[in-house]
């Protein structure tokens, strides 16, 4: 069998972004957490914030140090496997990620330090400025880095002459049409996991009975979160989708399963889509009702993938099956923020134990919804790499072959496998050492202490703790 | 096009002074690990983690800053260099991953900590090595058409580069050693005292024999080095006197001198890399001009560096303050 260099760099690269992925998006969320548990400690001195806010900043070390790991591997990956891709857009890319590296990593470098290890060095003011400058840390990173997406996406402000695109206008390319849509997408979704984690996690422990009041309070602040954010999520994506529907309407057919471009085009609810027949088997769908979302008239007009070649059409299965199971979250999530409400004012949102066990199950819903979003947006987007500029094929490194590929493919599932099954264990670790351990004093010293992200969390890697 | 600066020539100078940065940066703790094999027990062992642990990933930011300060102001230095090493980037970036992981679990292991002992020995020296053969592949130059990259995948392994890797390896240990002479006390300083001049012999012998090797890899350093006597002859000069003034230093028992003599061997090193290579930014077809991104892409990200450096320098400065002072191996000052 011929080993296709393009098909592994696409694998490789949809692996290492997914893994990627799932710890800054938590971090983004959780950092502004800390920040408001921080500030919540300065202004009452109620000893309960610092309590949760030490507990918090240990989980928040750990997932942290698996995203610096893993992401310094992205910013080699555009230049290893995508030459054509980096040296083409190099004008705009490059200094977007030196504005990245520049303005939010080592901010949040800096300050992660002083966050985690200078509560005793530094006033109690000056340690909430900490925590708030690694919150503003990851939202800045998450704006370069969405812009660049968003470019690939939505492309603007640029113009290409001899095989390198040149910015002509800087705060088109920065702010594409799709990027504000996508910037509070994520920006949601981030706090939406934050506060799924949170509400898991502070579950759990009450279940078990530790550390109540600190941990209801926990609670309760994720809850409303969840209440608040989860339908304002629904209502962005849909504002979201209607952007995509005007500037990628492919990626809307494949969402919808549309092959035939039509009047009164029903939402599908499930199909088995078939794209070398060109069509769907076994729908099952609510008539009239994608029209409707999708252009707010029953009878409304849907672009189908019939308009474009079949080599041309994104792959319909994975952007239709991803986009029902982010949609099918979303709405779990709604559903989850409403029963806390209720249960809140039948004061049993900390005692109804169906609740308190399902939310444990709901801690994982926001990472399947963040990876599946980002399926239907990135595959969804094929067969370009640039939309309607230039295919993945056209940016691909022209002297990897697929042994090579094959190689780091295999090499990346291994090494991130290892550290990956590592850091879960150990973020299992803390979880169980809960607020009790993080809180003990420490007698501990300086060799204990690598004072590194990890050192932070006081679990040992074996045994009982 | 004319423009009233040359933006690539300051750039050229930006890029250049960052990876000087980043070599002793990361130098000084990838060479606590390449020693870590070395150290006669568990105790030395903490101590050399923790002269470096709150540091570390600040330095290999500079790392992550590197690679996107190329795509911004040398793209094809980017889009050349990283297919060509493909095979031993990956080795590079998985030694860092195992490395940096071992920071974090190897204090919290018992049983396990030979298996992260190992993992930071091992991450460190593979990623030592192969910087050092990104240098020599860089000396060595590269198969290109057309701006882009037509050689294999071990284009970049050669004996030559084998010995720059090496070279690199037992330049790191060396800026770590004399960095733990400064950051210790004691029996670790004590030992690190006595690695510091074998150090020195190893590195002097391999910078010979790559001095000796290059011209004959490139011509044009031949030409550079052998057309008649220029100043540059000053560049191995200086190294050569801060050789002489580590193992002095070393011999007198001072803290922090070795450490800066280090840094100066491996500048006046660098120093004359460079002159060897100029102008060729991606050898032996392309210079730093060929190289460049245009000059807008170059003038936004240098207004804004102009701004935001400072206030980096500024605040990582800061968080070196609030942790300073000597690495002990119980209790706090």
């Amino acid at each position: 069998m011929e080993l296709d260099p393009l098909l592994l760099s696409r694998i490789q690269f949809a692996f290492v972004v997914c893994f990627h992925a799932i710890f800054p998006v938590f971090t983004i969320g959780l950092a502004s957490f800390i920040a408001v548990l921080e500030a919540l400690s300065f202004k009452t001195g109620q000893p309960v914030w610092q309590r949760l806010s030490k507990f918090w900043i240990q989980v928040f070390a750990v997932v942290f140090g698996m995203g610096v790991v893993s992401g310094i591997v992205m910013s080699f990956q555009f230049g290893t496997n995508w030459s054509n891709f980096s040296y083409a857009t190099a004008n705009f890319l490059g200094p977007v990620l030196s504005y990245e590296v520049v303005t939010a990593f080592f901010l949040e470098a800096a300050f992660l330090g002083v966050l985690l290890f200078g509560r005793d060095k530094v006033p109690q003011g000056v340690h909430l400025f900490a925590a708030i400058m690694v919150a503003l840390g990851t939202f800045i990173s998450s704006f370069w880095i969405l812009s660049a997406n968003s470019l690939m996406q939505t492309p603007g402000g640029l113009e290409l002459r001899e095989g390198m695109y040149h910015v002509v206008s800087w705060s088109q390319a920065l702010f594409t049409p799709s990027f504000g849509y996508r910037f509070l997408h994520m920006a949601l979704a981030s706090f939406l996991t934050a506060a799924l984690v949170v509400a898991g996690v502070s579950a759990w422990f009450i279940l078990q009975k530790r550390e109540f009041d600190s941990n209801r309070k926990a609670l309760s602040i994720a809850l409303w979160m969840l209440l608040i954010l989860a339908p304002m999520q629904v209502v962005v994506g849909d504002f979201h989708g209607l952007n995509t529907l005007e500037h990628q309407p492919m990626k809307v057919a494949a969402m919808e399963g549309n092959w035939q471009t039509d009047t009164g085009v029903p939402l599908l609810l499930f199909a088995i889509p078939d794209q070398a027949a060109q069509t769907n088997h076994f729908e099952v769908g609510i008539p009239n009702l994608a029209s409707y979302i999708l252009t707010h008239d029953w009878q409304g007009e849907v672009p189908g993938l019939n308009e474009v070649a079949p080599e041309m059409q994104p792959p319909v299965f994975l952007v239709f099956w991803s986009f029902r199971i982010m949609v099918a979250m979303g709405l779990l999530m709604v559903f989850f923020g409403l029963a806390g409400w209720v249960l809140r004012y039948r004061q049993k949102y900390h005692q109804s134990r169906w609740f308190l066990q399902s939310l444990r199950w709901m801690s994982l819903t926001p990472f399947i919804a963040v990876l599946a979003g980002w399926v239907v947006t990135e595959a969804g987007r094929a067969p370009w790499l640039i939309y309607e500029q230039m295919t993945h094929a056209e940016g691909l490194t022209p002297s990897l072959t697929g042994g090579m590929a094959l190689f780091t493919l295999i090499g990346y599932v291994v090494v991130y496998s290892l550290v990956f099954s590592a850091g879960v264990y150990y973020l299992l670790k803390v979880f169980r050492g809960g607020l009790e351990k993080a809180n003990q004093p420490h007698e501990q010293d300086e060799v204990e202490r690598a004072k590194r992200p990890f050192s932070a969390a006081h679990a040992s890697l074996e045994g009982e703790n | 096009m004319e423009q009233p600066f040359d933006l690539t020539l300051i750039w050229a100078v930006i890029i250049a002074f960052g990876v000087m940065m980043y070599v002793l940066m990361d130098g000084f703790d990838l060479g606590q690990g390449i020693l870590f094999p070395f150290a006669p027990d568990e105790h030395y062992r903490d101590v050399m983690m923790n002269s470096v642990a709150p540091v570390w990933d600040g330095n290999e930011t500079w790392l992550v800053l590197g690679g996107a300060g190329l795509l911004a102001a040398f793209p094809l230095v980017y889009s050349v260099f990283l297919p060509a090493l493909y095979i031993g980037v990956f080795l590079l970036l998985a030694g860092l991953i195992f490395r940096g992981v071992a920071f974090e679990f190897r204090f919290k292991a018992k049983t396990s900590r030979y298996l992260w002992n190992w993992a930071f020995a091992g991450g460190s020296t593979v990623a030592a090595f192969a910087q050092g053969a990104v240098v020599g592949a860089y000396i060595q130059g590269f198969a290109t058409e057309n701006f882009r990259y037509v050689g294999g995948a071990f284009d970049w392994l050669t004996p030559f580069t084998v010995i720059t890797g090496l070279g690199l390896v037992a330049g790191y240990a060396l800026l770590g050693a004399t960095w733990l002479i400064m950051k210790s006390e004691g029996e670790v300083q004590q030992w690190a005292y006595k690695l510091t001049p074998r150090l020195l012999l190893a590195v002097l012998v391999v910078f010979a024999v790559i001095s000796v090797y290059t011209p004959f890899v490139d011509p044009k350093v031949m030409e550079r080095w052998f057309s008649g006597l220029s100043f540059i002859w000053l560049l191995p000069l200086l190294a050569l006197y801060c050789a002489w003034s580590i193992y002095r230093s070393v011999q007198k028992q001072q803290e922090g001198l070795p450490f800066v003599a280090t840094m100066g061997l491996f500048l006046f090193t660098y120093l004359g890399l460079l002159a060897s290579k100029w102008p060729y930014m991606v050898p032996p077809d392309y210079t730093l001009w060929d190289a460049a991104s245009a000059y807008e892409s170059q003038l936004f990200l240098l207004l804004g560096f102009l701004f935001v450096i400072p206030i980096v320098l500024a605040y990582t400065a800061w968080t070196y303050w609030v942790f300073r002072g000597k690495v002990k191996a119980t209790g706090y000052h």
